[in-house]
């Protein structure tokens, strides 16, 4: 029992920081979005496993020789009052700790998609009052602004694309085409489970360099697969232009679009942009540098075989630290 | 009939473009002249429209926030808490600002960028 905590805190300390930190710099990535997706995935569920398994390994060694028998000994003390003499302080903190860490999991997990749902919802709300129907399709509406800006609203079947005035005068029909068909991969995809999965993870344990590295690649990797998808039918000219023009047009107009209510809610929503874009300043340019950078250097997609190779690898993160967890028990 | 969201919006397109407020009766109004002047595609629920139709539609755009009412008076008068600009504005606001958590709610063509690497991007525009 012993060595297979260590073992499996070893592995969560290495899965939360060296290896996200490599891999955020790596460049294969972009080669390999989706295997690279699959590998973020792999490296978050790993890690979280394998930290509440550490502790609750460490936790039950005293009374059970695998993690089922330890897990039957522990309900006998909390159900059936059985005498719990044989766990120490320590012991006991750590089960503390990873029940701990599994509701707060759980409950961000929850509370993000709440909160994500009523900011859409709300979002949805307005654009039915605002936005006119577009003739690009159904799902596709268009508000009236002026800076170019498309974007996706998930939601199952009432996902919807908005596109702006500014966007529809600027852009060229084949450049709004491949505007469309990336924000469609969006959903058809359904990177918004991504993005929620994600975006929880951070907010759950901000202070992980992992769950930060992760979010901004996954922010970057669903870009590069949705452009993928828009390279399918439309030309790479195409797609670079629309985005040089939406990018383009955009940064100048972020501090234009402000509220234009009063003098107070100019400078409010001032400041807070000066917070967002601490943030967005660091992450997203680099999202869309490397996009454009993809575009017009690119590199062949990563050979099969390495391709094979991290999706086993993948794989391997997750068996793993769940046959440590399980398989002795079975066995036993 | 129209479907409550067809009436909501038609409701804040009048409370918009009014000037003051109006009660539920001479929304009610507005809305039976625009169907008919609107001609058959609207079809004739605008007579057949009641004013406790209109009351709904108004107490659950009041809900949402985008309705108050003058409580005054009586009959109750209604107006649009912002106007059509500013709740783009609030819309726009929301996708353009990068808040780590709005990043999940929707997602954007672009993120936001910086001025430089927007002037880098209008420079390649102008080579491509």
């Amino acid at each position: 029992m012993f060595w297979t905590s260590y073992f499996l805190a070893v592995l969560a300390l290495v899965l939360a920081w060296p290896v996200p930190v490599l891999l955020s710099r790596a460049a294969w990535p972009a080669r390999a979005p989706f295997t690279a997706m699959v590998l973020w995935q792999a490296i978050a569920l790993a890690g979280g496993l394998s930290m509440i398994g550490a502790m609750l390994i460490y936790g039950l060694e005293p009374i059970g020789d695998n993690l089922i028998a330890g897990l039957r000994a522990l309900a006998g003390m909390v159900f059936l009052n059985q005498p719990t003499t044989a766990l120490g302080f320590w012991h006991l903190f750590a089960l503390s700790a990873a029940a701990l860490l599994s509701a707060h999991l759980v409950f961000t997990l929850l509370l993000t998609y709440v909160k994500i749902e009523r900011q859409r919802r709300r979002h949805r709300e307005l654009l039915a009052l605002l936005a006119s129907p577009s003739s690009d399709g159904p799902g596709t509406v268009v508000i009236n602004h002026d800076s170019p800006v498309a974007y996706c609203l998930p939601g199952g079947a009432r996902s919807v694309t908005v596109l702006s005035d500014g966007l529809m005068a600027r852009l060229e029909p084949a450049e709004l085409r491949a505007v469309l068909i990336h924000e469609n991969a969006h959903l058809s995809q359904r990177h918004d489970l991504l993005l929620w999965a994600f975006a929880a993870w951070r907010q759950a344990l901000p202070w992980f360099p992992t769950t930060r590295y992760a979010q901004l690649a996954v922010n970057s990797l669903i870009e590069m697969l949705a452009d993928d998808v828009a390279l399918r039918s439309e030309s790479k000219a195409t797609l670079i232009k629309a985005i040089a023009l939406v990018a383009g047009g955009q940064a100048p107009s972020v501090s234009a679009a402000r509220p234009a209510g009063g003098e107070g809610s100019v400078t409010g929503g001032f400041s807070t942009t000066g917070s967002f874009s601490a943030t967005g300043g660091a992450d997203s340019p680099r999202t869309t540098a490397s996009r454009v950078s993809r575009l017009l250097s690119p590199e062949p997609p990563l050979k099969p075989a390495y391709r094979a190779m991290v999706l086993a690898a993948s794989a391997l993160l997750l068996a793993a630290p769940t046959a440590l967890l399980i398989v002795p028990g079975l066995l036993g | 009939m129209a479907s409550l969201g067809e009436l909501e919006r038609a409701v804040m397109d009048l409370l918009w473009a009014g000037q003051e407020a109006a009660t539920a009766n001479t929304l009610r109004d507005l809305l039976a002249r625009d169907s008919e002047a609107g001609g058959g595609r609207a079809g004739h629920q605008g007579k057949d429209l009641a004013v406790t139709t209109v009351l709904t539609v108004l107490s659950r755009l009041e809900k949402k926030g985008l309705v108050e009412r003058e409580r005054g008076t009586r009959p109750h008068r209604y107006q649009a808490v912002s106007s059509r600009e500013d709740h783009t504005a609030e819309l726009m606001h929301e996708v353009l600002g990068s808040a780590p958590d709005r990043e999940a709610v929707l997602a954007r063509f672009i993120g936001s960028v910086t001025e430089s690497e927007a002037a880098t991007l209008r420079k390649l525009l102008g080579e491509l």
